[in-house]
């Protein structure tokens, strides 16, 4: 059985822009955009360039009446995009908030039945959509047991079903670990093969999507097109331009900021930690025991749902764990602030989840994956000031360590802005910083890169890489390789809860490829 | 990951699998309309009995509905208590006077009809919810009773949001705990935690709704009128029969009543 598709659809924007309501700045301006029926164009650019606004534009869900303004024009096959929305299909970054229904058929079935098409034709169409994008399960399979990776081909067999003209990807894969990643391009790459719809792809992460696409097209931050043309020679010819734009450039290198002082002591040891979430029938972590050192980085990475995360946040002391110790060793604790003589003793032999809050900020600092969980003020200042001032630190100190950290980390212009309104990088850099304000000798970071631009990317990097040589043991949760490679003094990998493998870096200069 | 309830069927060809949602959800109406102004025993007694011979024969796993039950059992036992110290249906001869506990075997009999009457009203709902999948109870309302698709299935996908929220909650205590907060032992801190907790959870439930709804739209579910449906619930005449045989045992039990005299109207 082969997919029909009906004539694909091509794409002419003249002068375009929108600027969403409330917004001083337009989202984006003076776009145009030709994109031929049945091409395969990737849209990349920084963080903020609007790529998102573009394509939820182009899938006619843009109300200029509501939501903003717009000017110029855009058409898809000639007509505004909302007309013809019921050939379109767009997928979204999050599959958690993109699937509907509670078993993988009906989730499918949701947009047929939508589409009025009938009853004997849907299940049909159902068992030809999951076949495209090559879900492993059959329709009945509960949509809450899926991974990441399976959710998110099951998003897209819920728009291919709809049999698209046009299909719009937004960054599908940027939540996704790497071999759920490449399970979702390849379901990506089938479906472009057999029905011939025109594909636009967002993505930061160029090079894994050249195999697929024709033409790629980069936004420039301030509106208007920074590059554009065959991939190949874009990035040949604008290699430095583009990186300097915050641009994933395929094949630049990056030299690997390995550890150039060599471990020192022990700060933290995790003994046999583990973790069942209540009902659960298996234990998420079993028995991870491993120890962090000071002028260590070490990275911890598996595929989604393998415990990592649940992991991080026991050896950090924030999660309870069913049994198993987390413990300062004598080196962090010899880093504390003086407490009370008989205080100092109890709270600090203690298991790290013992710990009350405020003591343990000036120990581990713990970096989440979605910055805004740790958003809790009205402004950039107050988030800094929040940590040392629940350390007990003394207005004036808190004050100049504020002062520092807003420096170092680029945010001093937005110390008067809300944390919630700042760029996805900003966030990232925002939630690094009230970490470092209470001076932890540990760092613990879930998933840190996630989501961010070259230029973000790079600083966190060196940072984090200042960070270890300075003294600091750094543990990063992650599933971006990349990052893993250019960092990692050590390797972790966790399968189901259980840390299989270790990997010490070679850590020679030149030795690895990273790139940036 | 979060618990997922342990399902009151697991047999998908077991009678009460196979009855339209509708249905069950008419026939415990009919009870509730039936009893709801029956104040005696016997009218109650018997349309129990009858339940309890319809849940028997339905392939209910029978300790999984028990321990669902236990709330149920509590506020019925309390409700048997009161009703048997407050009445004032005080006829009868004395069965136990011991000071402000004064019992006689009219107040026994009064406490045993709400015991009964609360049983009976209650079951056939809990057993027509507990044993009816969320999306065919969805498919069965849109289907029979009309409801709009707009509002349903977006109960129905918020519905599936829920447990995701039990995650959310937990990530927002840990992040809080990383900023150097946490309640402690004061309940003062531990009311204002819990409050900006709820707050936040609040703010992020409508973001991902907002997400949510995006995602629903660009895959066509707006108003339109000829939409579809991938599971068409069937109405049988098994449907229609058990309604009616539920209406005919309500009805029997009263008229069993009022011909042995127990019959007697709630507020009478």
């Amino acid at each position: 059985m082969t997919a029909t598709v009906t004539a694909p659809l091509g794409i002419r924007a003249h002068a375009w822009g929108f600027r969403h309501a409330g917004r001083r700045a337009w989202a984006i301006r003076d776009l145009d955009l030709t994109v031929d029926p049945g091409e395969r164009v990737l849209l990349a650019g920084p963080s903020g360039a609007g790529k998102s606004t573009l394509l939820t534009a182009l899938a006619g869900l843009l109300d200029p009446d509501q939501s903003g303004e717009t000017a110029g024009s855009l058409a898809v096959d000639g007509v505004p995009p909302a007309r013809i929305r019921e050939r379109i299909g767009l997928v979204f970054q999050d599959p958690e908030s993109q699937l509907v229904m509670a078993r993988a058929g009906d989730d499918v079935a949701f947009g047929l039945e939508n589409h009025a098409v009938p009853a004997d034709q849907i299940w049909p169409r159902v068992e030809e959509a999951l076949r495209l994008t090559g879900f492993p399960y059959g329709p009945d399979h509960p949509t809450g047991r899926l991974s990441g990776g399976e959710k998110q081909r099951l998003v897209l067999a819920g728009v291919v079903a709809l049999r698209p003209s046009l299909l719009l990807l937004d960054e599908p894969t940027a939540n996704l670990d790497p071999d759920g990643a490449a399970l979702v391009r390849q379901a990506v790459g089938q479906i472009v093969a057999e029905t011939g719809a025109t594909l636009v792809v967002v993505d930061h992460r160029v090079d894994d999507w050249l195999p697929l696409i024709d033409r790629v097209m980069v936004l420039g931050g301030e509106g208007g097109v920074l590059a554009e043309g065959d991939p190949g020679k874009v990035f040949a010819a604008d290699s430095e331009r583009l990186a300097a734009a915050g641009v994933w450039v395929p094949g630049r290198l990056v030299p690997p900021r390995q550890s150039s002082t060599g471990m020192r002591e022990p700060l933290l040891a995790a003994e046999r930690l583990t973790y069942t979430y209540p009902g659960a029938a298996g234990s998420a972590v079993a028995d991870a025991s491993l120890t962090l050192r000071g002028g260590e980085a070490v990275a911890v990475t598996g595929p989604n749902g393998s415990g990592k995360s649940t992991l991080a946040m026991m050896l950090a002391g924030l999660l309870t764990p069913t049994s198993g110790v987390s413990l300062a060793q004598p080196a962090l604790r010899a880093s504390l602030p003086d407490l009370p003589r008989r205080g100092r003793r109890t709270t600090f032999d203690r298991p790290l989840h013992r710990w009350p809050a405020n003591a343990l900020v000036r120990a581990v600092g713990t970096v989440f994956q979605d910055p805004e969980h740790q958003f809790l003020t009205p402004n950039v200042r107050a988030e800094l000031a929040l940590g040392p001032r629940m350390a007990g630190s003394s207005p004036a100190q808190a004050s100049a360590r504020v002062d520092e950290l807003l420096e170092r980390l680029h945010l001093s212009h937005l110390a008067g802005a809300n944390p919630f309104t700042l760029s996805g990088g900003e966030k990232r850099r925002l939630s690094v910083a009230t970490t470092l304000a209470t001076e932890p000798k540990v760092l613990v970071l879930d998933e840190p890169t996630f989501g961010q631009d070259r230029r973000t990317w790079l600083e966190l990097l060196h940072l984090l890489a200042d960070l270890r040589d300075e003294g600091h043991a750094v543990c990063a949760v992650s599933h971006d390789l990349d990052f893993v490679s250019a960092l990692a003094d050590r390797e972790l990998r966790v399968r189901t809860g259980q840390l299989v493998a270790q990997k010490v870096a070679s850590g020679a200069p030149g030795a690895k490829r990273g790139r940036a | 990951m979060s618990i997922v309830a342990e399902p009151l069927v697991d047999n998908p060809r077991a009678p009460v699998a196979r009855l339209n949602p509708v249905t069950k959800l008419a026939a415990a109406f009919v009870v509730i309309v039936g009893l709801l102004l029956t104040g005696d025993a016997v009218t109650p007694a018997i349309v129990l009995g009858a339940e309890l011979l319809a849940i028997a024969a339905a392939g209910i796993r029978w300790r999984v509905f028990v321990r669902r039950l236990w709330l149920l059992f509590v506020t019925v036992g309390g409700l048997g208590v009161s009703t048997l110290l407050f009445t004032d249906q005080r006829s009868g001869a004395d069965v136990l006077d011991a000071g402000p506990v004064h019992v006689t075997t009219g107040s026994l009999l009064a406490a045993t009809a709400v015991i009964l009457r609360v049983f009976a009203i209650a079951l056939p709902g809990i057993v027509a919810l507990a044993s009816t999948d969320p999306t065919e109870f969805a498919d069965a309302l849109v289907q029979h009773l009309r409801t709009p698709p707009r509002f349903t299935f977006g109960a129905l996908a918020a519905f599936r949001l829920l447990p995701v929220l039990g995650d959310e909650w937990r990530t927002l205590m840990l992040a809080r705990r990383a900023r150097g907060i946490d309640a402690g032992r004061s309940p003062v801190r531990r009311a204002r935690l819990f409050a900006s907790g709820v707050f936040a959870l609040l703010v992020g439930a409508i973001r991902r709704g907002v997400r949510l709804a995006a995602a629903m739209e660009s895959r066509g579910f707006t108003q339109r009128p000829d939409r579809t449906l991938a599971r068409p619930q069937r109405l049988r005449a098994a449907d229609g029969l058990f309604v009616a045989g539920t209406a005919a045992v309500v009805v029997g039990a009263t008229a069993l009543s009022v011909v042995l005299g127990t019959w007697r109207f709630l507020f009478w």
